[in-house]
């Protein structure tokens, strides 16, 4: 288990408020890890950072076995390095097919010209992936007609289409039907063999049924690190975050 | 003039009341054939005499004398003013102007001073002038010397300077004064203290009198001894290759240039049997070709040698051409061009001055041009493309007022709120109508109100025609404040910028201090939490609308007192006005300034380093902002809220 | 290539599977997919969410590679071919006059740019105030080697009848004299330099406006101005450019334009009803050409990103294309179409002068597109036809003033206050625009079909799921 994404002493702060402050993580591959916390944890802003869409202001990001740094490449350098993301709101092109949709995702070159002038038939792959998460029969279907659900699982397909390593998965199964979350949770685990798999979640059951190693954040800072169990047992946490649910219980 | 009065009330009280009455004409009999038959030599010490007597009619008759209307009867040798009638002079007396009769045109002479006396007599004159009780005549008298100067007027004009009690026409005659002294003067060390004087100076005149010492001639070969030479005139430097050949053709030293033109016609004069100089004319198609032929001619001594190609640099280099003073003294021309030099740093501060003034003015017209698209922009995130057409409106709002109210000063204060209701109102149906059913599709707002903006210049041009209408301003905004020659500001321009002032101050009171800035802000910095705390982001867009149009409106009405009202106006204003947002930061009154400053400062900055060419200067300042966006995107004044992520 | 190269040595998900787990091929991703039925939440009437098959693009294209498949090429080509085919039929039996012809030539090379326009608006999302700006470099590219040429031959003819035989000097001052006499000089400005080129100003026509593109696109988009920002700086741009051009030592001939250019040099002897006509085919080509070209670029994967990048800029990028790269690209692509199409159309408008290029053309150039339907390319050529055309008839005089008792209609004066509000109107409720009607038709046609069923795609997919 070598380190896949390395981020160490990372800060990042809007206008004076620090969203992430001095946090460092590894992620090995492969690697299932949840990363939990309260509103304003940080969460969303560590996966910007990770996919290059902001910028820290301290701190290195460090990727792959070249160890190269990603505050320094652009979004779709990142991406085309490997790392895959899935948005909290599914974002897929509304106005696109599915099999548009997937076409654009699968891993191939990326560059305009090549784009425009190499043009492989690709409807079987895409199809092949469009089949993995039940899609087959929806792939003419423009992606603006699909349901909620349809669209999370249209864009678990973009991300497997794009064969990241690294897979950053934000609130998966938000607005799911527990059917659907129950298979996302297996997809993701079974990703997770061979893959990194970062997952945020705030749904606690969701991230029990996960199984795997928990990153409490904090105020833009890593709380506690650990399984489920262990994190949840520091009193810090409960504190934090799990001490409220509960006296709200009492 | 204490003087003056003084030797008036000697020759009051010294003579009997009889020769009192015609004292002028005594006065004149006693030099009677002089002033009859003038001579240019002589006349002088007659004209000292008679200015000296001081008598009140003297200026008069100088005047006529001058102007060839003083007869003089045969039979007893009296001045009377006397104009031809006919076969008769009619005569009026010289001492008080009454009437004198008649008399044939054979018994009295016309004087007719010939024009160099004339000139003395002028002369003469202007020391009465220049002492006149009147200050007008006074003043008209020293613009007429500061046109006209010459060196013989210098003593009379000194001579004036001690009795003279007005400040400002004593400050012009010790101005005066030194100006001549500094071009006539024959005492050196009086020249250079006057143009040391004048280096504390800006006035056009202290700088054409410095000049006129400074003139240089060009001088071919080695300067004599004595020469004042200025400097050497390097070729290619100094002066051009054509020229320095033009000089030394001048003086001899080379032929004539032969111009290409001069060639054709010698060569086309010399065609014989198709032939010139025994080479066929097809063969003629190369100008090598043609300097051939005429070489060959020159040759035959047909035309005129051209200087030999060969030998022109070594000429040159042999004759060297000098830049010589006119003025022989060196302590003068080396003063003049030492004065010369802070004159002119001088001035070129001034013209800085000057510069930011006209930038300031600018920047208040681009201000209250974008305020508007500005608040709009950063409340709705909506371009009002429209925006241009609402300074129109307010512009031709002012302009149909002023069809109904004749007085400027009435019609303008009621043009300006009235300007701001109309275009508000404008503002406010628009926003209703269009803008507020393409919430949050920027493009497409910014396509639809480009549609109203296309659909309004058309109706105001069906309404007013296509000519510009007259939007005059009262007579009180039309003048300049003028600082001196190089500094000056319209009127017009600090009232726009006053305007400018107050409107910023009302923003900001509007903004910080009331409930409608507070819910601005608030939406501004996020459209949604607002929303969810009550403020109702309808009412609030209204609100911007109606008050970002309303100044539009009043920009119009101040755009149009200094530049013209035409139904194209507005389109002018929307690309700079949008550029002022963009560069100041959006949403941002204090953004909105510094853009306006920003942009102002840097078209009259352009313009100044390129005055000829006004269009290019809008060319270099928006490929500026275009790299401007580079560096700062978010503008002088980024906002926070709604675009940081 | 990088791309490619960085992706390879990522693990791939699809393919490590047969030899890893081993899990059969998608089977391990479809953990516990039991009937489809249960994801296809909520969806309704199945003809809801079909994909009407007369969609041109993607929906056809992804299954038949090229252009073959898309009826809109083939209806246009036919539609062009047929105009092109009339005109020429009325112009040779003298039905309608060469100015007619020219008209037709000029409103399809319009068509061109406004076709351009719609791959970088309609599709990409940029919304471009600049074009037109484009068009007139082309004029003047063009417009340069027809005047010089032109210029060359009368002053060589009358140099020719003078005493001595010309000198090249003398040609290059009277040429001078000639072009920029009405600024007051007569030296030759470096721009001309190779004016008397056809195929070096021909390339200019296209290759300048993909410089200026080039250049203004990468400084925009590499700071990642968008929007409206982007609108105006565009605008900014083409201001920019109109008032140099303006200046009479812009070397252009400032206000005054290049003209003449109806006279095509070598052409002389052939009268303008011929010239007409060729240029009308040539118009015609190009707009053809053009059409096939931008539904290949709009067709496949490239077509997907342009619309994608409209759509949400962002995902893309995480997608792992480099937006602005692909933005430079349609933005460059279409400059330099537009030029070729300003290119074609000065030399039957017969002048280009810096007005022509001033902001408020290409903005009618975006009203055109917008209102014939923007993100359809038949949609950008048939309102440029539709509004230049009309645009024409009535400010030409062609439309009948409407009395309303005290006020006379004149539609030479109201004619831009019917535009802009319609252009408004359209903005508001029809963003398809005329393009929408298309769509009503081929829908309610698709429907039918899709009835029909056993070509659709979908359906078939549906019968073989076990």
């Amino acid at each position: 288990m070598t380190a896949l994404l390395e981020v160490s002493g990372v800060s990042k702060s809007f206008d004076g408020f620090k969203a992430i402050d001095n946090l460092s993580l590894s992620v090995a591959e492969p690697e299932l890890r949840a990363i939990i916390g309260p509103n304003g944890a940080g969460k969303t802003t560590f996966m910007d950072l990770v996919t290059g869409k902001t910028r820290p202001d301290t701190g290195s990001i460090r990727y792959g076995e070249l160890s190269r740094d990603l505050t320094r490449l652009s979004e779709a350098q990142i991406a085309r390095a490997g790392i895959g993301r899935k948005f909290q709101q599914p974002t897929v092109f509304e106005d696109q097919t599915v099999v548009d949709n997937l076409t654009m995702a699968l891993a191939s070159p990326r560059n305009p010209l090549t784009v425009l002038l190499r043009r492989p038939d690709r409807r079987a792959r895409a199809a092949e992936v469009a089949e993995r998460v039940g899609l087959q029969t929806h792939l003419d279907h423009r992606a603006g007609t699909l349901s909620h659900g349809q669209k999370q699982w249209l864009e678990i397909g973009m991300l497997l289409a794009q064969e990241p390593r690294l897979l950053l998965v934000d609130e998966p199964a938000a607005g799911m039907t527990s059917a659907e979350r129950e298979r996302t949770t297996e997809m993701l685990v079974e990703a997770a063999k061979d893959h990194a798999v970062v997952v945020i979640e705030h749904d606690m059951e969701f991230v029990r049924r996960l199984k795997c190693r928990v990153t409490v954040l904090h105020e833009g800072r890593a709380l506690a690190e650990g399984s489920l169990d262990h994190v949840c047992a520091d009193p810090r946490v409960i504190d934090v975050y799990l001490g409220r649910p509960e006296t709200a219980d009492a | 003039m204490r003087l003056f009065l003084a030797i008036v009330f000697l020759f009051t009280l010294g003579l009997p009341a009889a020769a009192q009455q015609d004292a002028l004409q005594t006065a004149l009999q006693a030099h009677g054939d002089q002033i009859a038959k003038p001579s240019r030599r002589t006349i002088q010490p007659v004209l000292d005499d008679l200015a000296a007597s001081g008598l009140d009619g003297m200026p008069a008759f100088l005047e006529a004398w001058a102007a060839k209307e003083v007869v003089r009867k045969e039979a007893d040798g009296l001045f009377y003013y006397g104009s031809r009638d006919g076969d008769v002079y009619v005569l009026r007396s010289v001492e008080d102007g009454s009437d004198a009769g008649t008399v044939g045109r054979r018994d009295a002479r016309e004087l007719k001073p010939n024009a160099g006396v004339r000139k003395l007599i002028a002369t003469a004159l202007v020391q009465f002038q220049l002492n006149d009780p009147d200050p007008d005549r006074r003043r008209a008298a020293l613009d007429a010397l500061s046109r006209n100067p010459t060196p013989d007027l210098l003593a009379p004009l000194r001579a004036s300077i001690e009795g003279e009690e007005n400040r400002a026409i004593r400050d012009r005659k010790e101005a005066l004064d030194r100006l001549i002294t500094i071009r006539f003067g024959d005492d050196p060390a009086r020249r250079i203290e006057a143009i040391d004087w004048m280096a504390d100076r800006i006035s056009l005149e202290a700088r054409a009198a410095l000049n006129a010492v400074l003139t240089t001639d060009m001088v071919v070969g080695d300067p004599t001894e004595d020469a004042n030479v200025a400097r050497l005139l390097r070729v290619g430097e100094d002066l051009s290759e054509a020229e320095a050949l033009a000089r030394l053709a001048e003086a001899g030293i080379l032929p004539d240039t032969v111009s290409r033109a001069d060639r054709d016609a010698a060569l086309i004069a010399a065609i014989r049997n198709n032939a010139v100089a025994d080479r066929p004319v097809a063969t003629l198609d190369t100008e090598e070709a043609r300097w051939a032929a005429y070489e060959a001619l020159a040759g035959d001594g047909l035309v005129p040698p051209r200087p030999p190609a060969d030998a022109v640099a070594t000429l040159i280099a042999q004759n060297p051409i000098h830049a010589v003073y006119d003025e022989p003294d060196p302590a003068v021309t080396a003063a003049a061009e030492a004065a010369l030099s802070q004159v002119e740093a001088r001035v070129a501060r001034a013209q800085a001055a000057d510069l930011g003034l006209d930038a300031l003015s600018l920047m208040s017209i681009y201000f209250l041009a974008a305020i508007g698209l500005a608040i709009t922009f950063g409340v709705m995130g909506v371009i009002n493309m429209a925006h241009g057409e609402f300074i129109m409106i307010g512009a031709y709002t002012g302009y149909v007022v002023q069809t109904v109210v004749p007085d400027y000063t009435v019609s303008l204060i009621i043009a300006l709120p009235l300007a701001f209701l109309v275009a508000a109102a404008a503002g406010v149906a628009l926003e209703r109508l269009v803008i507020r059913h393409l919430a949050h599709r920027p493009l497409e707002t910014l396509l639809a109100t480009f549609g109203i903006s296309i659909a309004l210049q058309q109706i105001f041009k069906n309404i007013f025609g296509t000519q510009a209408v007259p939007l005059t301003s009262p007579d009180w905004l039309a003048g300049a404040w003028v600082l001196n020659d190089v500094v000056g500001i319209s009127y017009i321009r600090i009232a726009i910028f006053v305007m400018a002032l107050l409107f910023l101050a009302l923003l900001v009171f509007i903004l910080r201090r009331t409930r409608l800035g507070l819910e601005v802000r608030a939406v501004t910095q996020n459209p949604g939490m607002a929303a969810s705390l009550g403020v109702d982001p309808d009412r609030v867009g209204m609100a911007t609308f109606a008050l970002g149009s309303g100044i539009a409106g009043v920009a119009g009405v101040a755009i149009g007192l200094f530049a013209q009202v035409t139904s194209e106006m507005g389109a002018g204003y929307i690309v700079q006005s949008f550029m002022t947002v963009v560069v100041g930061g959006v949403g941002s009154v204090f953004g909105t300034l510094a853009g306006a400053g920003m942009i102002g400062g840097l078209q009259k900055g352009i313009e100044w380093l390129n005055p000829s060419n006004t269009l290019a200067a809008q060319t270099y300042m928006i490929l500026f902002i275009i790299l401007f966006i580079q560096v700062r995107p978010r503008g002088i004044v980024p906002q926070k809220g709604r675009f940081v992520q | 290539m990088t791309d490619a190269a960085e992706t390879r040595p990522a693990a791939s998900l699809g393919r490590k599977y047969p030899g890893g787990v081993g899990a059969g091929p998608h089977s391990d991703l479809r953990v516990g997919a039991g009937p489809h039925s249960d994801l296809r939440v909520g969806a309704g009437p199945r003809s809801d969410l079909r994909v009407a098959a007369g969609r041109h693009g993607n929906a056809d294209g992804a299954r038949r590679p090229g252009l073959a498949g898309r009826t809109d090429v083939w209806m246009m080509l036919a539609a062009l071919a047929l105009i092109t085919l009339i005109a020429t039929i009325l112009a040779q039996t003298g039905v309608v006059s060469v100015s007619f012809v020219k008209l037709l030539g000029k409103t399809l090379c319009l068509c061109l740019a406004a076709l351009a326009l719609d791959l970088v608006w309609g599709f990409t999302g940029i919304l471009s105030l600049g074009h037109f700006a484009f068009f007139g470099i082309g004029g003047y590219a063009i417009g340069m080697w027809l005047m010089w040429d032109r210029t060359e031959a009368i002053v060589a003819g009358t140099l020719a009848r003078a005493e001595l035989p010309p000198t090249a000097l003398e040609l290059q001052e009277a040429i001078g004299t000639q072009i920029f006499g009405v600024v007051g000089s007569s030296d030759i400005p470096w721009l001309w330099t190779f004016a008397g080129s056809l195929p070096l100003q021909l390339a200019f026509a296209v290759l300048v406006p993909g410089l200026v593109a080039g250049i203004f696109g990468w400084l925009a988009f590499r700071s990642r101005v968008a929007g409206v920002y982007l609108s105006i700086l565009t605008q900014a741009g083409t201001l920019a450019l109109s008032l140099w051009l303006f200046q009479n030592d812009s070397g252009l001939r400032g206000n005054n334009g290049l003209s003449g250019l109806q006279n095509i040099p070598g052409l002389e002897h052939l009268p303008q009803s011929v010239i007409s006509l060729w240029f009308l085919w040539a118009s015609a080509a190009a707009l053809g050409a053009g059409y096939v070209l931008a539904a290949w670029v709009v067709s496949g994967r490239f077509g997907s990103v342009l619309r994608g990048i409209r759509d949400n800029e962002a995902r893309v990028r995480f997608l792992g294309y480099e937006v602005e790269h692909y933005k430079l690209a349609i933005f460059v692509g279409t400059a330099m179409v537009t030029g070729l199409a300003g290119a074609l159309y000065y030399p039957q408008a017969g002048i280009v002068n810096p007005a022509e290029i001033a902001p408020i053309a290409s903005i009618y150039l975006v009203v055109w597109v917008a209102i014939g339907g923007r993100g359809r390319l038949y949609g950008a050529v048939i309102g440029a036809a539709v509004v230049s055309l009309a645009s024409s008839w009535f400010t030409g005089g062609g439309a009948p003033d409407i009395e309303l008792g005290v006020y006379t209609i004149k539609w030479t004066d109201w004619w831009l206050v019917l535009l802009g509000l319609s252009f408004v109107l359209v903005t508001l409720f029809a963003p398809k625009g005329l393009g929408g009607l298309v769509d009503i038709w081929t829908q309610r046609r698709a429907t039918r079909r899709d009835d029909l069923g056993p070509d659709q795609g979908s359906k078939r997919a549906e019968e073989e799921t076990p």
